[in-house]
């Protein structure tokens, strides 16, 4: 009787070592950053940790639709998350975020004018921009010898299983609304249904609904035309593809602007805060869009990269011109229709 | 003894109805229910989750997993059968090798086997590699309804295979002498003696892989490129995307009540060989 | 003609089975990190593989949380399997009902269930999360390993250990549990191999960077594989191949590791 209460004891002690173990460092403080793919780059991280001794927990998600869903349902602590803009419209709404105390970020004065007081945050109390872009056709020149200037080209049966689109609601549902000429922020269920039935039409045309996985597939050839951010174009051209290019419609596209923000789930606000400054610092966000490759609104940084590498100024998946910029709108929060665009964008998904 | 040994069960009593019982529960109560999930008073009862299952674009969902997970079955269970058959006729000391060798996949990690048949079946994967060198077409198999067949019969098809062999193995030798003694050829034999001695087998077979087959979401989000959506993608999307737990909560109930009845259905051919209701391993 | 077209047919599936896993392997020493050109001989990826955080972090906890569920479980298992087997028909009908409804519920629902009862009890999604969810699907299996062994099990041998003067802890220690050991070790190894290749359940149930091989896999397919995770499978594959090949030296039948 007596061995089994020592191993039972033993047991149990062993039990409880391991279970407290990995939690052992609970007086260093953890930031968890909540961000997209490949959307940060992991030495700045450790150089982070380096400077503060702030341990940083990097989780990912796909789509705001993903990252929204796993903040409403709880059970998480995330300090720093990086939505795009007509999230955080609902984000402020729902009272979902901190207002962040700029004087802990006082790297705020480098981000361009023109990034701040937009209309997701008008009193940009709540976000700090982090990158921007726009959303347009990343295509491979070799595979594609026609002038890509309209979205008629992703349902163009020449490209048939070599299309790809987003697996994201509001970017695809808005790619076909422009298409038809109506505002990516469209409410009328009569013109939601044209864009669906739209998509549908294209479905047998598509290799398939992807996100992340688009990069590598157009580096490897796998298809010839991808619906996709700016951005992603960069990341592929710095990876040496050169074939691969980038267009922004004639019929317009979306102009977003992703930011970093405090859910009130955070614990550890003042780091968090720290952590947002130093993403702004010149440097850092320098070695941040080298990397990633979407555009800074840092615009030290920004001009830094096209003084670097003239060539990328004239490249709308970078410097978008004035006219590409006047085509596009900027997605706004759909309020009480959400569930319209919801309804529409599972019945695209199910055909 | 007996008395007080029952009590061990207590503690696990009380377990169960906080880990099995609640949850499922609360799933229950989801799906009943219309209003905010994290408000608890904003809650009312109704069933519009469930009517919204009916409608025809969801039951088509329903309806294409029950199809692909069919197909996968009996193509596991007519490619399984004489795989089982072969290795029970083998001499005893090739047996546990050769049955080693086929558990060998099983232990090696459901997700790798799945992204490997990614890598072989993408449009520049291996297999299309192979036959550009060899001058033939590529096939756009990836991502497709295909491939998401082919994965199921590949992660499933040695979960059909152990159950049969393990019936066969239970077959006594003298039971087919018996047969051959009173005249029957190998084929007879087989029809007659081999085949309804094994249907427990089957029964598990089919069991182990209809049911993850009908359920699962990995296999035809990675084979199926985001467009083939099952039940388990159609679920999983209302918890990670779409915010709507009271729908994924009445799809999971539906999910559920389906699996069920087939199990039952199932046991119905299937006389119980007092093993506690387990499936024969 | 006949055992040619056996063998021949038995070879085909072998092949069928183990090809997607070769091509990996293969992959795992080619330079190139496009999956279509071979771009030489290489051994970096095996390197890479060590020196890749995310991926050892996703291995330490796949072998950690599949350890501590398969003892937890065990246990709890064993000594429940003891007190059903023990119970009145009406009682232990029940138990075993439910007992079962985490092996007959398709693994989505389970972890979906979990899910809403963590997040209902305001429950960060985590280590301790994840720990009890493997936990959760574990025990029936181990009970479904261990009543079997109880049932065929001599009952009048307990009786003649009480008669003899033993205390019931001591006929539970030394005649009952002797002679379910097998039934043991099996559940014991069955909650082993369900944790460690645990995807759905694990993937609902887990948070705050705590993650498994699985989930580190089902991202990185979504993602971009990194090539290292080819480095891992044949890593991998080679473990299993060892660990059955040592199983089945210690066991004459090759049906006792039945998973």
């Amino acid at each position: 009787m007596k061995r089994i209460s020592v191993l039972f004891l033993s047991f149990l002690l062993i039990v409880t070592s391991l279970i407290v173990l990995p939690g052992c460092n609970k007086d260093r403080v953890v930031l968890n950053v909540f961000n997209w793919g490949q959307y940060i780059n992991p030495d700045l991280l450790t150089k982070f940790e380096k400077e503060t001794g702030i341990k940083v927990n990097l989780e990912l998600f796909e789509t705001n639709e993903h990252m929204l869903a796993k903040l409403e349902a709880g059970g998480t602590a995330y300090d720093v998350v990086f939505p795009s803009d007509y999230v955080i419209e609902e984000m402020i709404q729902k009272d979902m975020l901190y207002k962040i105390d700029f004087n802990n970020i006082p790297n705020f004065k480098y981000i361009g004018d023109r990034f701040k007081n937009l209309n997701y945050d008008p009193t940009n109390e709540y976000s700090v921009p982090y990158f921007w872009g726009t959303l347009g056709i990343i295509y491979n020149s070799e595979m594609v010898d026609e002038e890509v200037d309209s979205w008629d080209i992703l349902w163009d049966e020449k490209y048939a299983g070599k299309i790809l689109m987003l697996d994201s609601m509001r970017d695809t549902i808005g790619v076909a609304l422009k298409r038809l000429g109506y505002s990516v922020n469209e409410t009328d269920p009569s013109k939601l249904e044209e864009a669906k039935n739209l998509l549908i039409q294209q479905r047998p045309l598509i290799n398939g609904y992807y996100v992340d996985e688009i990069t590598d597939m157009m580096i490897n050839g796998d298809a010839a035309l991808a619906l996709n951010w700016s951005g992603a174009a960069m990341d592929i051209y710095w990876e040496g593809a050169e074939h691969i290019k980038f267009a922004v419609p004639e019929e317009g596209a979306n102009l977003w602007f992703d930011c970093m923000v405090i859910p009130k789930t955070s614990r550890h606000k003042a780091e968090a805060e720290k952590f947002i400054n130093f993403m702004l610092d010149p440097e850092n966000a320098y070695l941040n869009s080298e990397y990633v490759g979407y555009a800074s609104p840092v615009t030290s940084v920004f001009e830094r990269l096209m003084e670097e590498n003239p060539e990328i100024a004239d490249m709308d998946a970078y410097n978008p011109s004035e006219e590409v910029l006047d085509k596009c709108e900027v997605f706004i929060d759909l309020g009480d229709k959400r569930p319209l665009y919801n309804q529409i964008w599972t019945e695209i998904k199910v055909e | 003894m007996k008395n007080k040994a029952k009590y061990l069960a207590y503690p696990y009593i009380v377990w169960m109805a906080i880990f099995i019982v609640i949850p499922l529960l609360l799933v229950l109560i989801y799906s009943l229910t219309a209003g905010n999930v994290n408000d608890p008073s904003s809650l009312s009862f109704s069933v519009e989750s469930y009517t919204r299952v009916f409608d025809v674009m969801y039951l088509k969902v329903i309806w294409k997993s029950f199809k692909l997970a069919i197909i996968s079955t009996v193509f596991c269970l007519v490619l399984g059968y004489p795989v089982a058959l072969i290795i029970s006729n083998v001499k005893a000391k090739y047996k546990s090798i050769l049955l080693m060798f086929f558990l060998v996949p099983i232990w090696m990690n459901f997700l790798l086997r799945t992204y490997a048949w990614m890598a072989i079946l993408s449009p520049n994967g291996f297999l299309n590699r192979v036959l550009s060198l060899l001058g033939l077409p590529t096939l756009s198999i990836m991502p497709g309804q295909t491939a998401v067949v082919l994965g199921m019969i590949y992660n499933f098809l040695p979960f059909m295979v152990l159950p049969i062999y393990t019936s066969l193995s239970k077959i006594n030798r003298n039971v087919l002498e018996a047969a051959m003694d009173l005249g029957a050829n190998n084929f007879i034999t087989f029809l007659k003696v081999i085949l309804p001695l094994t249907v427990p087998g089957i029964i598990s077979g089919i069991t182990m892989v209809f049911m993850p087959a009908v359920s699962t979401f990995v296999i035809s989000q990675l084979l199926g490129g985001g467009k083939e959506l099952l039940i388990g993608n159609l679920i999983e999307q209302q918890f990670t995307v779409q915010r709507d737990w009271h729908f994924g909560s009445a799809l999971s109930i539906i999910l559920m009540i389906m699996i069920l009845i087939s199990m039952a259905v199932m046991s119905k051919v299937d006389t119980d060989n007092g093993n506690g209701g387990a499936p024969t391993w | 003609m006949v055992k040619f077209l056996k063998r021949f047919y038995l070879c085909l599936i072998f092949i069928f089975l183990y090809a997607p896993i070769l091509v990996l392997i293969v992959y795992s020493f080619n330079e190139s990190k496009s999956r279509g050109h071979w771009g030489g001989f290489t051994l970096k990826w095996y390197g890479e593989l060590f020196r890749d955080r995310d991926i050892i972090k996703a291995l330490y906890y796949t072998f950690l949380v599949a350890l501590l569920s398969s003892i937890i479980s065990t246990i709890i298992g064993t000594f429940s399997a003891i007190g059903i087997h023990n119970m009145g028909l009406f009682g232990k009908n029940f138990a075993l009902n439910i007992n079962y409804l985490p092996v007959l519920n398709p693994d989505i629902v389970t972890g979906v269930a979990l899910m809403t009862l963590f997040i209902s009890v305001n429950m960060r999604l985590g280590f301790l999360t994840m720990l009890i969810s493997h936990t959760v699907f574990n025990i029936p299996y181990v009970i479904l390993s261990v009543l079997p062994k109880l049932k065929q099990m001599n009952k009048h041998m307990t009786e003649a250990a009480l008669d003899l003067g033993a205390t019931p802890a001591y006929a539970l220690r030394k005649v009952v549990i002797p002679e379910i050991m097998p039934g043991v070790i099996t559940g014991a190894l069955i909650a082993f191999t369900l944790s460690i290749d645990d995807f759905v359940i694990s993937f609902f149930n887990t948070g705050s960077g705590v993650t498994n091989l699985s989930i580190l896999v089902y991202s990185m397919a979504k993602r971009g594989v990194k090539p290292s995770i080819n480095a891992l499978t044949t890593l991998m594959l080679i473990t299993v191949v060892i660990l059955l090949l040592l199983i089945n030296k210690r066991t004459t039948k090759g049906d006792e590791l039945l998973p």
